[in-house]
């Protein structure tokens, strides 16, 4: 919207429009372009509806009567079509113009430009998890380098959620069995809130979260951090927490950041499940018997195993949710796969509920590995999404799935309810073997292998 | 000139409908329209106040941060108890099956409806609805809001089946009423009376009717889904056991997006009747409201994709979506200058409906233009499921439709009471009426340009100075609309006896006597003119009906 004025009036006039309009901050490169549509809209909806009403008010004095009604001589003037039409027509010129601008605007904003950085998010009742192509993950708080495109793979676990970015002016719903995208570039280095505007239950109002748009070194920091297997502070991974606090005062849980800087939040709430769950995996021996990549062995492998249909040998057939997974760790033999032999013992009370929920985890993440025998390498070139190997793939193809079918359970096994995690889970030694798997962005990392173990001595 | 005129009006020789029989029985087995408008009115206006308290509690709820007087739990409840109330218990009904039911007859010189004991039973099929509905609510606590989005009301731990139970059967009453209506347009008019002449009230009623035929049954289809859905895990619309979630948002809006147009067409007839009534003259377009009325109705049908635009619909179908949304916009921008124009050279007498067409119509144009506003894409990703879109519909469904249920109320009374109702508390009623929910409804723009979302049952302080001044628009609105219906009920009882025709309207319905007999007219009127023709005397247009 050049009104002809230099930069700095165009500037202020855009700041004295935001603020009588109450629009929040414009962060994102979009945001100062659609709020000036948004100007162009709103003030010709108030001078039409002042127009109007005004017009009305002027006709109504001039030709009001207080008593006695006289008969009228001529049957009223009627308006004339050409009038009518001139009138419709030029206002819906008016309106094509907007649909026009705005059409553009939102294909812009729809269509992600190339070279983004990709970030998983995943809603669920109620929080925001964002899982990042090299492995880690977060809980409430994205952080995104400046200067960048940023791309949002959206999905959800139970319900649909919306991701809302008020600063960035984007909103994208969240949906549960399918993947939907938006993009946003911030040029300035802060803070902005994310809210859920989709109505998902009683913790709606305090799913809340926080962009945290970095400084790219700054950015390069924060990575590195994350690559050095820190666990800290909670997993966030209960989802009741936020219930029992609903309604009650203290809704400002660590999800608020009403008024926070950056510097409030540092990135205490890393977390990498997949990571700890293989860790765990290979130092509890569960890997001597299960695979992750297909191969057949002791125990069935976890590869595509979570939400597989499981024959029992007692010929039922049940679903591998958290809920078995967890169960069989617990009572193996309570239901052992058909054609396997029922030799696993029990882990209860060698697993802690953390690592219950890691390896959980890490089954999950293993899903979308074909579960047959295939060398690990041949899957980084199938099909869109880039398959990310195994480690550290993000959610986006999942379908959502809480765990209804468990009686009284909510989304997690219950291991994970009972309180999370344990503080110290120290790096392990370091695993016998590894492999080596393609992220999506061609980049090339190590994790933990099955083989290896499986050669070690029982 | 005046022998014929008084043998249709003063000395006939039944008694009106509410003397011609007495006792409650005599009310609750009739079949006569205007005794079932009448129940209706009474039971709408009943629903309205009930739906105004949950409003009241929620604005209350809001007016901190945090926790005020409920938890979230039943803060949720209380926003799809309002949302269901004003939505199916008051909103579709109320001008159509209330006035509708009341006036379409009159306004086409008939005895009544085309059906009148299926009238009676969309009066007794809404009444069981309506329980089943509260109670269901009341019992079953449901949390879904009133749009029922899957898969939470598939996995809500609420109880959503008698709540879509009662709706699927408040939908028969809907399509029962729209029968009859459309029936008796056809087929009941008086000797004379051409399509190109009917009272632009029934026009209205008669385009409501026909949504309310063809969308209504995809309601109650999407509903019995979710239901099944949510008691047996069908998996039609819950992605966990093979489903659609965003199908059901489709099949929701093609019925609810049209359903915006049953609430407001009849408004837009009140208002049309009302800017004629007072301006005393006729409309600068008859032709212009007709054919938009018929506009709306269709393309109505075609925009349901707009409430979507962020579920993750392909560009292009939002494209299509958009661009038939700013078709439907300009249906209603004609209605308005017709509206307008009519008030120009007209003898205009200022009295309480006029007050609230004045309402109307800047609420409206507001709402309306707003409604475009939303429907501009890259606009509506930042507001869509935010307190804008909460404005917008409330500038539509209170501005309008509320504002013009008044009008309509005012408007009759003398008709359908044979009183009169104090004018200055009237005139005082509607302009606080007007103020109060300019209060409520404007800091909701600003609220929803500052991002803050529906439903919300906690939100960031910052948002909290604009909802303190919501929450006292609303205590005022509300304040408002008790003084004003409470005007006219006490009016009922205390009111001066009315003439005739105390607007000195050409409108048909005031042809007969206030209270109109039982049977209407006693002899069937020959309506071969235009209900908006001033160039005759209120005499001549009598004798011109009576005369065979």
């Amino acid at each position: 919207m050049n009104l002809g004025l230099g930069p700095s009036r165009q500037a202020a006039v855009n700041e004295l429009f935001r603020r009588v309009l109450f629009l929040p901050p414009q962060s994102s490169t979009m945001a100062s372009e659609i709020d000036h549509l948004h100007y162009f809209v709103i003030a010709t909806t108030i001078a039409g509806a002042s127009m109007v009403g005004l017009l009305a008010l002027y006709w109504v004095l001039k030709y009001r009567v207080r008593e006695g009604l006289a008969p009228r001589s001529d049957p009223a003037p009627t308006s004339p079509a050409w009038l009518e039409l001139m009138l419709a027509g030029s206002l819906l010129g008016l309106f094509c113009l907007w649909w026009l601008i705005g059409y553009m605007q939102y294909v812009r904003l729809r269509v992600s430009p190339k070279n983004t950085l990709d970030v998983y998010v995943t809603g669920k009742q109620w929080m925001w998890k964002f899982a990042y192509p090299d492995g880690q993950s977060s809980v409430a708080s994205l952080y995104v380098p400046t200067g960048r495109p940023i791309r949002v793979l959206l999905t959800s676990r139970d319900v649909i959620h919306s991701f809302f970015v008020p600063d960035f002016r984007i909103k994208q719903d969240a949906l549960p069995g399918r993947y939907t995208t938006a993009w946003f570039e911030v040029p300035e280095p802060g803070t902005h809130q994310v809210l859920c505007a989709e109505f998902c239950g009683t913790g709606h109002s305090v799913m809340r979260g926080q962009v945290v748009a970095l400084d790219p070194s700054d950015y390069a920091r924060w990575l590195a951090a994350g690559n050095s297997d820190r666990v800290v502070g909670s997993l966030g991974e209960d989802p009741r927490a936020p219930l029992g606090q609903v309604g009650g005062p203290s809704l400002a849980g660590p999800t608020n950041v009403e008024g926070a800087s950056e510097e409030d939040f540092p990135p205490a709430q890393l977390v990498n499940l997949v990571r700890v769950g293989t860790q765990a995996a290979a130092q509890q021996g569960c890997l001597r018997c299960h695979t992750l990549d297909g191969t057949p062995h002791i125990g069935p492998t976890w590869a595509g195993l979570y939400l597989g249909r499981v024959p029992l040998t007692t010929g039922e057939v049940v679903t591998a949710d958290e809920a078995y997974l967890t169960e069989s760790m617990m009572d193996p033999l309570a239901k052992v796969h058909a054609g396997y032999a029922p030799v696993m013992p029990s882990y209860h009370g060698l697993l802690s509920p953390g690592e219950t929920a890691a390896i959980v985890e890490l089954i999950k993440d293993l899903r979308d590995v074909p579960g047959r025998t295939e060398p690990p390498a041949e899957r980084t070139a199938e099909g869109p999404p880039p398959a990310a190997g195994a480690i550290g793939r993000a959610p986006q193809e999942r379908p959502a799935l809480p765990l209804r079918q468990a009686p009284g359970q909510g989304p997690m096994p219950p291991a994970v309810e009972q309180g999370l995690p344990p503080p110290g889970l120290q790096p392990n030694p370091p695993p016998v073997g590894t492999i080596e798997i393609a992220g999506p962005n061609g980049t090339r990392r190590t994790v933990p292998s099955a083989i290896p173990v499986q050669e070690s001595k029982p | 000139m005046s022998a014929p005129a008084e043998i249709l009006a003063e000395s006939t020789p039944e008694p009106d409908y509410l003397s011609v029989e007495s006792g409650i029985w005599s009310w609750l087995n009739t079949r006569d329209h205007k005794r079932i408008g009448v129940m209706f009115l009474a039971t709408v206006t009943a629903m309205f106040l009930i739906g105004g308290c949950f409003a009241l509690a929620m604005r209350t709820e809001l007016l901190t941060p945090n926790r005020t007087i409920m938890d979230a739990m039943t803060y949720d409840r209380m926003f799809t108890l309002h949302g269901v109330t004003m939505v199916w218990l008051f909103l579709v009904p109320s001008i159509p099956a209330s006035f509708g039911n009341f006036l379409l007859p009159l306004q086409i010189g008939a005895r009544d409806l085309a059906f009148p004991k299926l009238n009676l039973m969309s009066f007794y099929t809404f009444v069981l609805g309506a329980v089943i509905t509260f109670g269901g609510m009341m019992v079953g606590g449901t949390d879904t809001g009133w749009t029922f989005y899957a898969p939470y009301a598939d996995s809500t731990p609420t109880d959503v089946v008698p709540v879509v139970v009662g709706i699927f059967i408040l939908g028969m009453s809907s399509i029962f009423s729209g029968i009859n209506f459309i029936a008796t347009t056809h087929l009941m008019r008086a000797r004379g009376l051409r399509w190109g002449n009917m009272p632009l009230f029934v026009w209205t009623i008669y385009a409501t009717s026909v949504i309310m035929v063809l969308a209504t049954p995809v309601l109650g289809m999407a509903l019995a889904l979710v239901g099944l859905d949510h008691a047996l895990r069908l998996g039609i619309f819950d992605p966990a056991v093979g489903g659609d979630p965003v199908l059901f948002q489709h099949i929701f809006w093609f019925y609810s997006h049209p359903a915006v147009y049953i609430m407001i067409l009849p408004g837009m007839g009140v208002i049309s009747e009302v800017v004629t009534t007072f301006a005393h003259r006729r409309l600068s377009s008859y032709v212009a409201v007709a054919v938009s009325t018929l506009g709306i109705a269709f393309v109505g049908f075609l925009t349901w994709g707009h409430h979507m635009f962020v579920s993750g619909m392909s560009t292009f179908d939002a494209g299509v979506f958009g661009v038939m949304s700013m078709f439907v916009a300009i249906f209603s921008a004609i209605k308005v200058f017709t509206w307008t124009g009519t008030l120009y050279r007209g003898q205009i007498l200022v009295r309480t409906p006029l007050i609230y067409f004045f309402g109307f119509l800047f609420l409206f144009v507001f709402g309306g233009m707003t409604g475009v506003a939303l429907a501009t894409q890259s606009l509506d990703v930042h507001w869509t499921d935010t307190y804008f879109v909460v404005a917008h519909f409330h500038f539509v469904m209170v501005g309008g439709s509320v504002t013009a249920f008044l009008a309509a109320a005012h408007l009759w009374f003398p008709k359908m009471f044979g009183r009169v109702y104090n004018e200055r508390m009237g005139m005082l009623t509607a302009t606080a009426v007007f103020i109060g929910f300019v209060l409520t409804f404007f800091p909701q723009f600003l609220l929803g340009n500052m991002g803050m979302p529906r439903r919300y049952y906690s939100y960031p302080p910052r948002f909290q100075f604009l909802h303190v001044l919501s929450t006292g628009g609303a205590w005022l609105l509300g304040g408002a609309v008790l003084l004003a219906i409470g005007n006219l009920v006490v009016a009922l009882r205390w009111g001066a006896r009315a003439s005739a025709n105390p607007w000195h309207s050409r409108g048909f319905e005031w042809l007969t006597p206030s209270p109109p007999p039982k049977h209407n007219f006693p002899v069937t009127p020959q309506l071969d003119f235009s209900p908006y023709d001033y160039s005759m005397t209120e005499e001549e247009a009598r004798a011109r009906a009576g005369a065979r």
